[in-house]
């Protein structure tokens, strides 16, 4: 049960941020939504290649014992890079929106209607 | 090892590497001149557009490319000390890989040609070019790759470098407000893409799309990959605007430049490319490909008749187009979608198969003339400085050569003969229909309702009394417009030509999972 | 092996051939300019020659606004057009809740209606 913990928790996250996403009326929080279930993924795929006691697979000469999986850290690390872009580009965007709309209420960022 | 030798051998290689290159030292060689940069640019373009041009030689000649990065040779996908998995990243170039890539690299290229002028004086045009080759790389990447973690940092590049291209041009803000929808809409879709294939990852310990789909077949498909099927298909057909998730299309599309507007369409061609391999390839298989083609059915006659009637509403030539757009890939999701309902029952091999070659085909189709029609948008919008429909009037008078691609392009897009979109309409009336004639009629309706609101267009923008008095568009525009005509007319008049080395290649290779798997699991030889 | 001068398709229930319809189109021209040619050569000047646009007397100035076109269709499918205006908010938060409205339906219905082929 103890070890569905990493699980539980990314599910939890994932309703969180998907809530703030759909219900939260700043385009800030919208994007604060996203971060957190990007960092429940990302949690997700590291307690995928944990191995209990394990050591980091970062040893030449390893001292012995179970090593955690390298790849999902690998594909973490991307995917962390990636998550950095994306939130830097969206709140530039925010930043341009705030400067010609006057707003960040999605409400009243839809000039595109229709 | 001659270079004509190392360039048949590294051919996925440098399809992805040379458009990446050339995007990271554009903004370099920009500081010795505009010239010195764009001969740069449309010379890496060219180049990408040759090697896939080579790649749909190699796949028709020789069968599926296995590409292994960092192999030895470069076609070792499994290596012997590996215990039977494919570890390294692995390219698997197949007929619909090929042609994806073809039509990608194709429209960067007419993109690259037409913002030669029309991008002329705009200011951060370093910028602008290397985000232009970065898309080309992320609709080239996640057609040739046949890894599945592979297929998400492509989608990445391609949604941001596409979401950076729609606010180029901020006009008033609203371009930046579209281009945040985009991204945030792209950005979940990805998220969920990331954890079905973490979801994969844990259950099967593979990331090779070959490798998934074989141990699927084995222990049978369970409730994980059904949550991990329905994240992947619902995400790639958010991203290539299937209705009802089709709201960033309108918005992304109508407020990006002209070029990018055609570049966007292609890139969610792309994401479409994605589904039919995930569909078909992965849990072809596994999957109950029944219900998961009734799915896409549905999704596609939502797309096809929600898109065209909300196109006829619109003023805005670009936002009209985009919606067309929605309607158009409606027809391929149809078209593919029947073939997915019939896979494996005899129907197939009567109608389904037809069908998928007509979905396919429209996709060609779709790029040519859907294109040509965003360019000519570009071009008005270039000249007269709106793109409300209700200010133009009398373009014709002045723009002759504007007129005539455009007429090209709407008679195409609503299935006109002789023009390219008759034949890809028809190859689908004529075997959807068969599995449930309802299907045919809507796709029938949504035809005319599409030819009514581009005779709306050409009598606003082109007909009536001298409005404007504006010049035809510069060359470089006129040639872009001119190479998809060209190929509109040509595929309109021999079809076979398209259907024999493109298309039913494509349709084969997605209709065959277990010649895909055979071949990276049995060693790439 | 394909034949570049027979263009021709065969779909499921016919044959496409372009280069058979660009003739039939060209002969049916011809039929058309036959019959025009044939016509009354003794018509009428006058009213048969004017511009009218929805019976009033047009001069050839007249344009008509991209709004203003196809307003019968418009106003026809004036319940549908509210219902999709309505639809399209234009607000992120709806665009996020509908690919997750389509995601749970996906999930339904191949829970209900099959998963295992």
């Amino acid at each position: 049960m103890i070890f569905n913990a990493p699980f539980i928790s990314v599910m939890i996250l994932i309703i969180f941020g998907l809530y703030a996403m759909v219900f939260r009326r700043n385009l800030i929080k919208v994007v604060i939504g996203l971060d957190i279930v990007e960092s429940a993924v990302n949690l997700f795929i590291v307690s995928l290649g944990y191995v209990k006691n394990g050591i980091a697979p970062i040893y030449t000469n390893s001292p012995g014992g179970a090593m955690v999986l390298p790849t999902p850290q690998a594909l973490t690390l991307t995917s962390i890079v990636i998550g950095v872009a994306t939130s830097a580009m969206l709140l530039s965007f925010c930043i341009l929106i705030y400067r010609y709309y006057g707003t960040l209420d999605t409400r009243k960022v839809r000039r595109l209607r229709e | 090892m001659s270079v004509w030798d190392f360039i048949i051998t590294n051919a996925p290689a440098l399809a992805i590497a040379v458009p990446l290159l050339g995007a990271f030292l554009t903004p370099l060689i920009y500081r010795a001149g505009r010239k010195t940069a764009l001969i740069w640019v449309l010379s890496v373009l060219g180049f990408t557009e040759f090697l896939a041009l080579l790649l749909v030689y190699l796949v028709n000649t020789y069968g599926i490319q296995v590409y292994v990065f960092g192999g030895n040779p470069s076609t070792l996908a499994i290596p012997p000390d590996s215990g039977g998995i494919p570890i390294r990243i692995i390219f698997t170039v197949d007929g619909m890989s090929a042609f994806t890539a073809l039509i990608s690299s194709t429209i960067g290229l007419v993109a690259g040609i037409y913002s030669v002028a029309s991008e002329k004086g705009r200011g951060a045009q370093d910028k602008f070019f290397a985000l232009l080759l970065l898309l080309v790389v992320g609709m080239m990447g996640m057609a040739l790759t046949g890894d599945l973690f592979n297929f998400f940092v492509f989608l990445e590049i391609n949604s941001l470098s596409a979401a950076a291209l729609v606010s180029y041009r901020i006009h008033g803000g609203k371009a930046v407000e579209a281009a945040f929808k985009y991204a945030v809409v792209s950005s979940i879709g990805a998220l969920m893409i990331l954890f079905a294939i973490a979801i994969l990852y844990g259950e099967y310990d593979a990331l090779n799309m070959a490798m998934i789909a074989e141990r699927m077949y084995q222990t049978g498909f369970s409730a994980m990959d059904m949550i991990a099927m329905a994240l992947i298909v619902v995400t790639l057909a958010m991203k290539c605007g299937a209705v009802p998730m089709h709201y960033w299309v309108p918005d992304g599309y109508g407020e990006a430049p002209g070029e990018i507007s055609a570049m966007i369409m292609v890139a969610s061609q792309a994401s479409l490319y994605g589904l039919f391999r995930m569909c078909f390839t992965v849990f072809g298989l596994s999957a109950n490909t029944h219900s998961l083609g009734w799915f896409l059915i549905i999704l596609g006659l939502l797309s096809m008749f929600i898109g065209v009637t909300m196109a006829f509403l619109q003023h805005d030539i670009k936002r009209l187009m985009a919606y067309h757009s929605v309607s158009q890939t409606g027809y391929m999701l149809l078209g593919v979608g029947v073939g997915l309902a019939t896979l494996g029952t005899s129907a197939f091999n009567q109608y389904g198969l037809f069908a998928m070659e007509g979905g396919i085909f429209h996709i060609l189709n779709n790029m040519l003339y859907k294109g040509l029609l965003f360019l000519t948008a570009g071009a008005i919008i270039y000249r007269v400085g709106t793109s409300d429909l209700n200010k133009m009037g009398g373009l014709a008078h002045t723009m002759k050569f504007t007129a005539i691609f455009y007429l090209i392009g709407a008679l195409a897009i609503a299935g006109i003969p002789p023009f390219n979109g008759f034949v890809s309409k028809l190859m689908i009336y004529e075997s959807v229909y068969q599995l449930n004639p309802f299907l045919a009629v809507v796709a029938a309706i949504v035809s005319m309702l599409t030819l009514a609101s581009f005779l709306k267009v050409f009598h606003s923008a082109f007909m009536g009394p001298k409005l404007y008095n504006v010049k035809e568009v510069p060359k470089s525009m006129l040639i872009a417009m001119g190479i998809l005509s060209f190929f509109i007319v040509l595929f309109g008049i021999f079809p076979n030509i398209a259907m024999t080395y493109l298309v039913a290649p494509a349709a084969h290779a997605l209709a065959d999972p277990v010649g895909y798997i055979t071949r990276v699991l049995g060693g790439g030889a | 092996m394909m034949n570049p001068f027979n263009p021709s398709i065969s779909t499921p229930s016919g044959i496409w051939n372009p280069l058979v319809w660009i003739l039939v189109f060209l002969l049916s021209l011809l039929i058309a300019y036959v019959i025009y040619l044939k016509g009354e050569k003794q018509r009428k000047k006058g009213m048969q020659e004017e511009i009218f646009l929805s019976g009033n007397k047009a001069d050839g100035n007249t344009h008509i606004k991209a709004s203003n076109i196809g307003w019968g269709y418009l106003e026809a499918m004036k319940g549908y057009y509210k219902l999709m205006r309505d639809i399209h908010t234009g607000i992120i938060n709806d665009y996020v809740g509908w690919f997750l409205g389509v995601l749970a339906t996906m999930l339904l219905i191949f829970l209900f209606w099959g998963g295992v082929r």
